[in-house]
């Protein structure tokens, strides 16, 4: 587009929000065709940072420093919104996080996609149609002429991001900023999205700015990376340099918190704050170590046809003596054949009923003392099953028993044993917990139903307070905490509340729903410990559903993979991730980014 | 302007004290709160002081008083009937809190409840509740006056009934969104898996929850409720004589427009004074309650 | 989306029959035996006798019903039991002038409030916005009918501009109609514009605050630009659900306006039949005004369908 030596050049932009300092004093250069990720956790200024190039920030921030965008002149900052508005688009365009909102949802996508060249006057109205068919095709969506009609309601989320992302690149930017692209996505499909995006800046030599929490993301896309904390940036460099040998605590401390498959003396994972005893280069030799051993399994065990019938039986094959232990003792879960189909409700009065199979026959037996767990992607029916084995749903065929009450046919007041055995913690850390009501009150509810309790009497006042303070401080939060409200407290604290509430009654099971995928790296360890330690201390059997591979390699023994209402595998963890006998499982073990992974091609 | 900045959060760091823009809205409350709940007050107090004290007898009629201009002794003049308009002013604030109070009342106490259970039984219970809604919706509240008038007799009492009845269906509307969204939450399910009963949870979690949206419902509709009812006065179906009501009392200025103007200006402006506080009222209320429509002002 | 129509059209016609329905047993207990109120209170057993055989209220509730009903689906609406008026024509007449005037009103109304309501919300933090949105404010809360009295008193009686009130069918002298028209509409007119900027503005509000503008933003379009191509199709939907509202409200609310400007419309012809406890009149005065709520309501509903294609899935 221009002979300009940078796509973008940052010097010294400050964001300030009243007396907040939100972005501190940050420079940087990405040459044209150069690749950079800008990795932070939530607070960090990352969003702002990527925002205040764009010029989209709201009047009440204030900025100085200076932005250059090849092509768009000298210091975009304090331009005029129509100046602004000629640069975006053309000069530099953006892809966001949310592909469900992003989208007007009344206007045809092709039409939208059309719209920016038309814009810009970078083709007729009959042309930028056109090209904006040849753009959908581009971006590998199926049928692009049909896509090109369809709503935005109509498409996948991938294909959402797919649609925004021909969108972003239709007048050949110098610079793309992608502002967390792929964090709503699924493993799969984002790794799809990648790929696109990674071919699309490197066939124009388009610059890119990478916005993302996800260290791993950020080692496959990018060249360089700037690593951002409470609005300054603490360290840049290669991705080689930076993930290997950083200099900064912090940056050591992400790393540390980052990587699930290393622990300290103790068992447990590392946090920012015991980052210390952490060694990055480990990464890079395990990497090394991995292309020797990935690679004979992955080409030997391309065989899924046959895999499937010695997969299905649950701890058959026990790999380690705690697994031998667990294996031996009674199942404290038993699910056979259970199929649920939803009919969605009609609507109005000649409407017709949509019928839903979310689950299809699944098989499983989950012991006393194990951790299983449960991956899948969204659509994969994992959360209907924690429903129906939580009691909250009925099962259209087969049954669940949960220590000894079968759930079949079951009425509210039978599941009383159920609700006192099996407790659950959510996955939205604030959606989980009453914003009207205090902390003590919350952890406090399932005391208020006598048939939640041991003992069966109802507990008195004293009591429930003398329980709840307890409780709480084996979660590590203040006492004080009770007199509070969700609110006042951090995500992660409040996923601590949430333990405490469903472990006050001191159930057997322990049904966690994605507990860590809404927090921070950093928190995210803490969290996971935590559950670790409490699994342990209380002797409890543990399911845990996820969508991270990494997390449930790291705290359960035995894996089950969903996909769309079936079990394709299930196995002891180690097996299942070294030697994965399904095609789906491989390609979910495959598309998960790891740094180890991610480093080998590095 | 919402912005997309990441919320502040734990990062390894202490928690940062909880100062977001949200916090402080809450604490400092709007202008249009302020103001709405000042003239509701002024409403209230001249209704309360009238109850005990107004300059003269509102309902009685002084021949040789008639259409005085505003003066020392009469501030608002006198009507036709030599009655004192301003006396009639503070009296008529009664009728017009207690038509409020009780329609507001009604719609309530039938139609949250109503809301809460078609939110909390979709299904045929729910869609029956929803339907007989809708049909009530097929009558205004006041059409719903001016028939119950014609049935029953014109006067306060079915006034306030019927616009009682025809604010139900907004009630239930509301309530039943609310507790829809209530639902859904992860904290109703925790309370199911708590082995909470269903009316606990709605006790609980879905009243307390939907109270704002209520609360500014009540607001909003209690202004309605009071320029109904001075509609319903001013027609001659409302508040009967010798009651003093700011409708009639518009209404029997009519004859005297051009030379005696004030006659309509001072009930004019206490109807205006009233609903303009309910709705700022409403509105800084879901300023407050609901954070999506916060900085609306 | 021919299923969703006909959903709705479902959902209208069963309203419709409960609805009435329920009109015609709320009237029957009205107090008063309409044969006497006909008649007067003087009257032989004989005379009643032979009044309710002709009326036919001596037969069962059912079947007066069903013949009520037969009737309305003809468009017959009976004969009065006090004035014995053919009802039919006399209503139409009515409905047309009440239809007139209510949708003057609204077209004067949205003409003022989408602009403004529009700016109110692009300058929600400039002067300019905030004194807009306050007299909207003011507006909501004058009653329709004080504008009303007090239009008269300026420019019917201070200035003599416009006659204070009266009726004159469009065919006979369209000008002296437009003159009678210009007071009544800008006094039920303005105050539904006060109502209507507010919704315009916090659905305009609503919208600026979308993701989806945001990246129309990106595209390269200004603030303004972005809102014109991007949001007010996306704010049309709570628009249009007001619209209905406030039509609904507006076609018995007219009343009062009606009766200030002195225009023979539905309203007054209620409120002079339930003076005359004219039974058979509020009946199907009753019934006219609910058919045209619901009707309102239908068209929302098909206005949603239009707007929005998410709505289209026949699901």
């Amino acid at each position: 587009m221009t002979s300009a030596d940078f796509a973008v050049d940052v010097r010294g932009l400050t964001v300030t929000a009243g007396s907040t300092t939100l972005v501190d004093d940050v420079t940087f250069r990405i040459a044209p065709g150069e690749r950079v990720g800008l990795i932070g956790e939530s607070g960090s200024g990352k969003s702002v940072t990527s925002t205040a190039i764009m010029g989209l920030l709201p009047d009440t921030l204030s900025t100085s420093g200076s932005v250059s965008v090849a092509g768009g002149g000298d210091n975009l900052l304090g331009k005029s919104d129509a100046r602004l508005a000629r640069l975006r688009g053309s000069a530099m365009s953006m892809v966001f996080q949310e592909p469900m909102t992003a989208l007007n949802p009344l206007m045809r996508v092709g039409r939208q996609v059309a719209e920016i060249m038309t814009i810009h006057r970078t083709a007729s109205p009959a042309e930028a149609d056109r090209r904006a068919v040849a753009l959908l095709d581009d971006v590998g969506l199926p049928n692009p002429a049909e896509t090109a009609k369809a709503y935005p309601h109509q498409l996948s989320g991938g294909q959402r991001q797919r649609v925004m992302l021909a969108m972003a690149l239709a007048n050949d930017p110098a610079l793309l900023v992608c502002d967390e692209p792929t964090t709503a996505l699924d493993v799969t499909v984002q790794k799809q999205v990648l790929d696109l995006v990674l071919r699309a800046v490197t066939e124009r030599g388009t610059g890119l700015l990478f916005i993302t929490h996800d260290l791993a993301v950020v080692a496959s896309v990018c060249e360089r990376v700037l690593v951002m904390n409470a609005g300054v940036v603490v360290e840049e460099g290669p991705i080689e340099t930076v993930f290997t040998r950083p200099q900064h605590p912090y940056t050591r401390g992400l790393l540390a918190a980052s990587d699930l498959t290393a622990t300290d003396a103790g068992g447990r994972l590392f946090t920012i704050a015991t980052a210390a005893g952490y060694d990055p280069a480990r990464l890079r030799r395990d990497a090394d170590a991995e292309t020797a051993a990935v690679d004979s399994p992955s080409s030997t065990v391309r065989t899924p046809a046959e895999a499937p019938a010695a997969v299905v039986e649950p701890s058959a094959a026990p790999v380690s003596e705690a697994a031998d232990a667990v294996s031996t003792a009674p199942p404290i879960v038993s699910v056979r054949g259970l199929t649920k189909t939803y009919v969605r409700s009609r609507s109005g009065l000649f409407g017709r009923a949509a019928r839903v199979e979310a689950l299809r026959g699944l098989d499983f037996d989950i012991r006393e003392g194990e951790r299983f767990g449960i991956v899948g992607e969204s659509g994969s029916g994992k959360s209907t099953l924690l429903r129906i084995l939580s009691g909250l749903d009925q099962p259209t065929s087969g049954d669940v028993e949960v220590v000894g009450t079968s759930l079949r046919g079951a009425k509210e007041r039978d599941l009383g044993e159920l609700r006192r055995t099996l407790q659950i913690v959510f996955q939205d850390p604030m959606g989980s917990l009453d914003p009207r009501m205090s902390v003590g009150d919350i952890v406090a509810e399932p005391l208020l139903n006598p048939a939640n309790l041991r003992s069966g009497v109802a507990a008195s006042p004293a009591e429930r307070r003398r329980l709840v303070a307890e409780m709480l401080d084996h979660v590590g939060l203040p006492a004080a905490s009770v007199e509070r409200f969700p609110h006042e407290f951090s995500g992660g604290q409040r996923q601590r509340i949430s333990i405490a509430r469903a472990l006050v009654c001191r159930p057997r099971v322990l049904v966690a729903d994605e507990p860590v995928s809404a927090l921070d790296v950093s928190v995210r360890a803490q969290v996971l410990n935590l559950l670790a330690d409490l699994v342990d201390e209380y002797g409890l059997t543990l399911v845990f559903v996820s969508h991270d591979l990494g997390v449930v390699r790291h705290l359960c023994d035995t894996v089950a993979v969903m996909r769309a209402g079936e079990i394709v595998e299930t196995g002891p963890t180690e097996q299942l991730y070294d030697a994965p006998a399904h095609e789906y499982t491989r390609q979910l073990v495959l598309a998960t980014p790891t740094l180890q992974h991610t480093l080998e091609n590095a | 302007m919402t912005t997309h900045l990441d919320a502040p959060d734990a990062t390894g760091v202490p928690v940062p004290p909880p100062t977001t823009t949200a916090r402080r809205k809450r604490a400092r409350p709007g202008i249009q709160l302020i103001i709405g709940a000042s003239l509701i007050g002024l409403v209230a107090i001249v209704a309360l002081v009238s109850l005990v004290w107004t300059p003269y007898d509102p309902e009685t009629t002084v021949a040789a008083d008639r259409l005085q201009f505003p003066s020392a002794a009469h501030w608002f003049g006198t009507d036709r009937f030599g009655r004192d308009v301003l006396s009639a002013v503070m009296a008529g604030s009664q009728i017009t809190l207690l038509v409020g109070f009780i329609a507001v009342g009604i719609a309530v106490v039938v139609g949250v409840p109503l809301g809460i259970l078609a939110g909390m039984r979709q299904g045929r219970l729910g869609d029956l509740i929803m339907r007989g809604n809708d049909i009530l919706l097929a009558f205004p509240g006041l059409l719903l006056a001016i028939v119950f008038g014609a049935v029953f007799g014109a006067g306060t009492v079915t006034a306030m009934v019927a616009l009682g009845i025809g604010s139900i269906p907004a009630f239930a509307r509301v309530a039943r969104s609310g507790t829809l969204q209530v639902m859904k939450t992860d904290y109703v399910f925790a309370a199911r898996a708590a082995n909470r009963s269903e009316f606990r949870i709605a006790l609980r979690h879905v009243l307390p929850n939907i109270s704002g949206m209520i609360v500014v419902q009540c607001s909003v509709n209690f202004g309605i409720a009071v320029l109904a009812e001075a509609g319903l006065s001013f027609l001659g179906l409302g508040t009967m004589p010798p009651t003093p009501s700011w409708g009639r009392m518009l209404q029997e200025s009519q004859q005297f427009l051009g030379s005696y103007d004030y006659l309509a200006i001072a009930p004019g402006l206490a109807i205006a004074v009233a609903v303009l506080g309910f709705n700022l009222l409403g509105d800084g209320l879901r300023d407050r309650f609901d954070p999506k429509m916060r900085s609306n002002r | 989306m021919a299923r969703r129509l006909l959903s709705s059209l479902g959902q209208f016609l069963a309203t419709l029959l409960v609805a009435t329905a329920l009109i015609f047993v709320m009237l029957r207990v009205m107090p008063g035996d309409p044969a006497v109120v006909a008649l007067g209170i003087n009257a032989t057993p004989e005379a009643l006798a032979q009044w309710r055989a002709e009326y036919g209220t001596d037969q069962s509730l059912a079947l007066q019903y069903l013949q009520w009903m037969g009737g309305l689906v003809r468009g017959d609406f009976g004969t009065s039991y006090v004035t014995s008026q053919d009802l039919s024509p006399l209503i139409v007449d009515r409905v047309q002038v009440t239809l007139i005037l209510v949708g003057l009103s609204m077209l004067l109304a949205l003409l003022v409030a989408v602009p403004l309501g529009m700016l109110a919300a692009i300058r929600h933090q400039h002067p300019s916005g905030v004194v807009l949105s306050g007299i909207s404010q003011v507006g909501v809360a004058v009653p329709n009918f004080l504008v009303g009295v007090l239009l008269v008193a300026v420019f019917a009686v201070h200035l003599g501009w416009f006659p204070s009130g009266g009726w004159v069918a469009p065919a006979d002298d369209p000008v002296e109609f437009a003159r009678r028209l210009v007071l009544p509409v800008i006094a039920l007119g303005s105050v539904q514009a006060a109502i209507i900027t507010r919704y315009v503005r916090s659905a305009v509000l609503e919208i600026m605050r979308e993701d989806f503008l945001r990246t129309a933003r990106a595209k390269g379009l200004t603030k303004g630009a972005a809102l014109v191509r991007h949001g007010l199709r996306n704010a049309g939907v709570p628009v249009v659900t007001i619209v209905g509202v406030q039509l609904a409200a507006m076609l018995i609310g007219s009343v009062v306006i009606e009766r200030v400007f002195v225009i023979p419309g539905l309203g007054s012809l209620l409120v002079d039949s339930v003076g005359n406890r004219d039974l058979l009149a509020v009946q199907a005065i009753v019934a006219v005004l609910v058919l045209l709520v619901i009707l309102i309501n239908f068209l929302v509903d098909l206005a949603y369908t239009v707007l929005d294609p998410r709505l289209r899935k026949a699901a």
